[in-house]
């Protein structure tokens, strides 16, 4: 299939972007997103222009790196994947396709389509973890019995990636999916419960620094979420915050 | 005698760990505040290394390429990770462990490392679980576990299909505790790009800022190299797209000598090439062995029709159907290790039984388990007289509740119904066993520069058991790094801190310019990619699942001639002073030009038949074992570690002997 | 205001729980307006009640002017933050993809709410402040029913009362199931609860609709 791209070009942080029409030719249903591009980065080379550049690395959905708003959609318009597990069958001969970084003030433009989500790390930094030594000379693992449906529901707020849809599909642009699934994770579990007023205060506090929106619910958030990561963990770190706010 | 020293403790076998522990230095809580160490590479090894030597008190700077740790490819293992807990009470132990990884191995691997190994493996679930890894559980509260190819026990611990991500998420969180202390210092989208060496020892490395193309200098008293596996020489691997050989192959430059460089793990799950627009190909865990069935038609006619798409696989009755790991292999089926059963696939679609277009897949059809699993739910969940329909929508859920984020992703990519139709699989390069050599103590070479992880070539000989890849590279970075690298740097308590404005760092930075401006100064006729996927074709034709001397010689020339057409044609447009993901690429695949040599080299010095390395002229050549590999261990039981001597094909080999105190050197056999 | 509570979460549980108070309003609101239809002199007395209580005048009154005020400026200061929090936008944003248009756009339902309350205001509020705390006129316990048939007389007040109720509705469609999320309530009796807020959202306006059209009519 040929396919028109509009793609978000922008030399470095400080420049000025803009939408750049491109057209690629023979695109095969087989190919997921990020190789179409490869075909049109392929492409701009031999012309000796300079490839588009987006972030990417694992290419099976889970790493987080590879983001993209494809039209109108961070991922595009499949749900439950990332942009790497977008399979051209899903467009048609003939689409015009918009290519844009994923859009926050807390995510600044690197270059082009990549841009930089470091927010998250540091609101990780903040608080996103259990303060046990790696001595190895922990309690056996079994001596904590953890309710399964506890233990299952951690486990699904921790299947974030990190990739940031959460943000680019917010028309808020608000983190509160990805902070409130890492907050989730930890307070579900018994571990997590003794530092869990300091870190749920911490996390959402430097989430606010960032300059992240505020969340109003649309849940975008989670219909774009390629790991279908659920409001309910919003539900979750709101309850913690207003319990850890009268505590401390 | 070698000059390569292994520095094995003695003592028994189950004591060495322990007694080394009691007798090596360590350096006071005030000194270590004053010694800096370096960890390149953020995965299980790299992350959990940095965390530990942070919290131990040393000033840790790490550096990743990706834009943030949590990344690193680590974050792709499905299965799950070993641990010989024995929780299921299933007679399992550190010995059971030891023994097994020792022969997957193929008896190529150090029995003392590998037992380290085993005995830390306990401490890792304990440790996951403290840091709050949501592991799957029981009913009951407590952690599940499922069994893994080659072995008879169950000793694997999982959380769904993505127990690395949720291990490398535990390493992160360790790591996020100690950037709040300021003890970590986080380089990301950092690329170190040479070791510097001052009076033999590693010292610092040079790296650039991917952002800004800026050249930076680091010192350190000590570097650690955690930057995985080197499979994407293969271009087509189950690696990211960014993993890469360059750091350790820096190291290598400046002396660190590189072990087993052609072990590398052909894993038999991935899902089939499509076309050649591929860039990376998928895995579908090992676990998905443990249900299903691997089979190809019977008749080549069949599978012409097939591939022509004339006949659909469920039209086959089973008759029709050749399963051919049960046939060759009745006692473990299915679950043989992972180098068999890739191997058993290609040679079938060698001869013409492959199923897909391009003549290279198999079938792993679920068919029989839906029913089993089925008509067991049926039963007990009452209900009686079932339909056809029913056991089969019954027998679905059961497959969906333990496999449907891989079923949900085959059909993602494949656009196929694998609860409908059989899933398609070919082998694909995976994790390579070997890496930077390394003593007991994890150190290269070149003193003060470790390697942590899939970086080394330490504990899984010529093929690596599954699950076994997460317990080292945590072993490794929680348990094992952390201690002995303390009794190197116990010498530089004195030491202060190390300038960078030596002619060291100079010489070194000089170095890397150059070869930037010469990767940047190449004339310009093809990308990056062509020569790496020129590169990939000859490694996957000469080097690949199976072997032999002419393919391999035919590889150093052809390599050797492609490495020489890419230093004058290759084209890296952009600047080098900006964000410039071709000039990284380039980087990469010109390291990959100079390893796949060395890979090839290697592969023609073994001329027996280990693990997942296949050399054609090794076979058995009757009895029951007939056509089978063949290992030669009266004169190839030794860690061939090469020395860097300018060209790859010039490179030195050393040889590490290895010895077997404690277990008897078998056939490995899965009849 | 929003110097006071400073954390975003903060300000969503402010948000909602203010929301929830005017919820609450408007059910009263509405049962007082209800018994319009079925007897003036229930409405009489029910209306010269609210007027008069002490309570209900120099309590209630105050807390609910401030709650309305509070809503508002917190929906406006947010409402820029967010909007500060994506400087450059989308070319191409298919915001119906994944959210109700309710849920993107409460600023402007909540505006035209807004609106409607000045007119409200200016057409039964401050008559009855004028008439009460201004002009000290002397207290008629019946003439509120016919004051408000008055106001109804115009069909061009009437439609744009029934328009604003409208906006309403789709303002609480989002707002009114949203707060329980946003305090935390997400458990097995969330759908029953969701499935109540929209319920409502839709019955109460169009309850205010009827009302509005029935009173123009009578007159």
């Amino acid at each position: 299939m040929n396919l028109t791209l509009k793609i978000w070009r922008q030399k470095d942080a400080n420049s000025k972007g803009a939408i750049v029409d491109y057209q690629v030719q023979g695109i095969e249903g087989d190919m997921s997103f990020l190789e179409m591009l490869d075909v049109l980065n392929e492409q701009l080379i031999t012309k000796g222009e300079e490839p588009v550049v987006f972030d990417h690395d694992c290419r099976e959905g889970i790493c987080g790196a590879c983001s993209l708003q494809i039209n109108g959609e961070p991922h595009g318009p499949d749900r439950l994947v990332t942009t790497c597990q977008l399979h051209m069958r899903k467009f048609n001969d003939g689409d015009t396709i918009y290519i844009e970084p994923f859009r926050a003030k807390a995510f600044p433009v690197v270059k082009d389509l990549m841009v930089d989500r470091s927010a998250f790390d540091r609101i990780q930094h903040a608080g996103g973890y259990i303060s046990v030594n790696t001595s190895g000379n922990t309690i056996d693992a079994n001596a904590i019995p953890v309710n399964k449906q506890d233990a299952d529901d951690a486990f699904s707020a921790a299947t974030c990636i990190g990739c940031g849809a959460c943000v680019a599909a917010c028309k808020n642009a608000s983190a509160m999916l990805f902070t409130s699934a890492k907050v989730s994770q930890f307070a579900l579990l018994p571990q997590g419960q003794v530092e869990a007023t300091d870190r749920v205060l911490a996390m959402v506090n430097q989430m606010d620094e960032e300059g992240f929106g505020n969340c109003t619910n649309t849940g975008a958030c989670e219909i774009e979420c390629p790991k279908g990561i659920s409001l309910e963990n919003i539900a979750r770190m709101n309850r913690e915050y207003v319990k850890a706010s009268m505590k401390g | 005698m070698s000059i390569l020293d292994s520095k094995i403790p003695e003592g028994p076998l189950a004591d060495k760990w322990t007694k080394h522990k009691n007798t090596i230095n360590l350096v006071n809580p005030a000194n270590k505040r004053n010694i800096d160490v370096i960890v390149v590479g953020t995965g299980l090894a790299g992350g959990s290394a940095a965390a530990t030597l942070a919290e131990l008190g040393y000033n840790v700077k790490t550096f990743c390429y990706q834009d943030s740790p949590r990344r690193a490819h680590s974050i792709a293992a499905q299965g799950g990770i070993n641990a010989a807990k024995n929780y299921q009470g299933d007679g399992d132990s550190n010995y059971r462990l030891f023994y097994d990884t020792i022969k997957g191995g193929d008896y190529r691997s150090r029995e003392a490392n590998v037992h380290r190994l085993a005995e830390v493996s306990g401490n890792i679930i304990d440790q996951c679980v403290a840091q709050g890894v949501p592991f799957a559980r029981e009913y009951g509260g407590l952690l599940d576990n499922r069994s893994f190819g080659g072995v008879l026990v169950s000793r694997t611990f999982y959380a769904k299909g993505q127990t690395g991500q949720q291990l490398l998420l535990g390493a992160y969180s360790a790591m996020n505790r100690q950037i709040n202390r300021g003890k970590i210092q986080p380089f990301n989208r950092h690329e170190m790009l040479d070791l510097v060496k001052v009076d033999g020892k590693a010292r610092g490395i040079i790296a650039r800022n991917l952002v800004t193309g800026e050249i930076e200098r680091h010192s350190a008293h000590a570097v650690v190299l955690a930057t995985g596996g080197y499979g994407n020489v293969f271009f087509l691997s189950t690696n990211a797209m960014g993993s890469n050989v360059m750091a350790a192959w820096r190291a290598h430059r400046r002396g660190a000598f590189f072990a087993n460089p052609c072990y590398t793990q052909i894993h038999p799950t991935c899902i089939p090439v499509s076309g050649d627009h591929q860039s990376k190909l998928t895995l579908m865990s090992e676990s998905l062995r443990n249900d299903g069935r691997i089979w190809v038609p019977k008749r080549i006619e069949d599978a012409q029709a097939i591939r022509e798409g004339k006949l659909k696989p469920t039209q086959l009755s089973e008759d029709e159907r050749d399963y051919y790991l049960e046939r060759r292999y009745p006692a473990f089926g299915n679950l043989v290790p992972r180098d068999v059963a890739s191997r058993a696939a290609k040679e079938r679609c060698d001869e013409g039984f492959g199923v897909n277009k391009t003549g290279e897949a198999v079938y792993l059809d679920f068919a029989s388990a839906i029913q089993r699993y089925g008509k067991e739910k049926a039963l007990t969940s009452g209900v009686e007289n079932p339909s056809a329909e029913e056991i089969t929508k019954l027998g679905e859920k059961v497959i969906e509740d333990k496999y449907g984020n891989l079923f949900q992703m085959y059909e993602k990519i494949v656009d196929e119904d694998p609860y409908k139709t059989p899933m398609m699989i070919y082998p694909a390069v995976h994790y390579t066993m070997g890496g930077l050599w390394v003593d007991y103590n994890l150190q290269t070479t070149i003193p003060g520069c470790y390697a942590a992880g899939e970086a080394n070539f330490s504990d899984h000989g010529a093929n690596r058991l599954g699950a076994s890849a997460l317990m080292q590279g945590l072993a490794d970075g929680y348990f094992v790094l952390p201690y002995t690298i303390g009794d190197y740097l116990s010498q530089d308590i004195r030491t202060g801190k190390i300038p960078t404005d030596t002619a060291e760092f100079d010489e070194a930075e000089k170095h890397v310019t150059e070869r930037i401006s010469k990767l940047m100064g190449g004339s310009g006729e093809h990308s990056v990619d062509y020569y790496h996927k020129k590169l990939g074709k000859i490694m996957w034709n000469k080097c690949g699942m199976s072997r032999n001397e002419k393919g391999l010689k035919e590889a150093i020339d052809e390599i050797a001639a492609l490495r020489e057409d890419f230093w004058k044609n290759v084209k890296v447009p952009g600047t080098a002073n900006s964000m410039n993901p071709e000039l990284e690429k380039a980087g990469r695949v010109a390291d990959f030009l100079e390893l796949g040599e060395l890979f090839a080299k290697d592969a023609l010095d073994r001329r027996e038949s280990c693990g997942g390395h296949f050399r054609e002229e090794s076979v058995e050549q009757d009895g029951e074992q007939k056509g089978e590999a063949l290992r030669d261990d009266k004169n190839f039981k030794y860690v061939s570690a090469w020395e860097y001597k300018g060209e790859p094909k010039d490179a030195e080999l050393h040889k590490e002997e290895l010895v077997f105190e404690n277990i008897e050197l078998k056939t490995r056999s899965y009849k | 205001m929003g110097g006071l509570i400073q954390s975003s979460i903060a300000r969503k549980v402010a948000m909602a729980l203010s929301g929830l108070f005017l919820v609450f309003f408007l059910l009263q609101h509405f049962t007082i307006n209800l018994t319009s239809v079925f007897s003036a002199d229930v409405f009489n007395e029910l209306s010269h009640f609210m007027g008069t209580n002490p309570l209900v005048q120099f309590a209630l009154q105050p807390v609910l002017i401030f709650g309305v005020l509070f809503h508002f400026i917190m929906g406006f200061v947010l409402e820029l933050k967010n909007k500060k929090a994506r400087a450059v936008k989308y070319a191409k944003y298919s915001g119906g993809a994944n959210s109700s248009w309710m849920s993107r756009n409460m600023i402007y339902s909540g505006l035209v709410i807004l609106a409607f309350l000045g007119l409200h205001f200016y057409d039964f509020w401050i008559p009855e402040m004028v008439h009460k705390y201004v002009a000290f006129a002397p207290e008629d316990p019946t003439r509120y029913y016919p004051e408000l048939l008055h106001r109804f007389e115009s069909p061009v007040r009437t439609g744009l009362y029934v328009v604003s109720f409208v906006f309403l509705a789709l303002h609480l469609w989002h707002g009114f199931a949203s707060s329980f999320q946003s305090v935390g309530f997400n458990n097995k009796y969330s759908v029953s609860a969701t499935k109540f807020a929209k319920a409502f959202s839709i019955v109460i306006p169009l309850g205010f609709i009827i009302v509005a059209i029935v009173l123009h009519l009578t007159h």
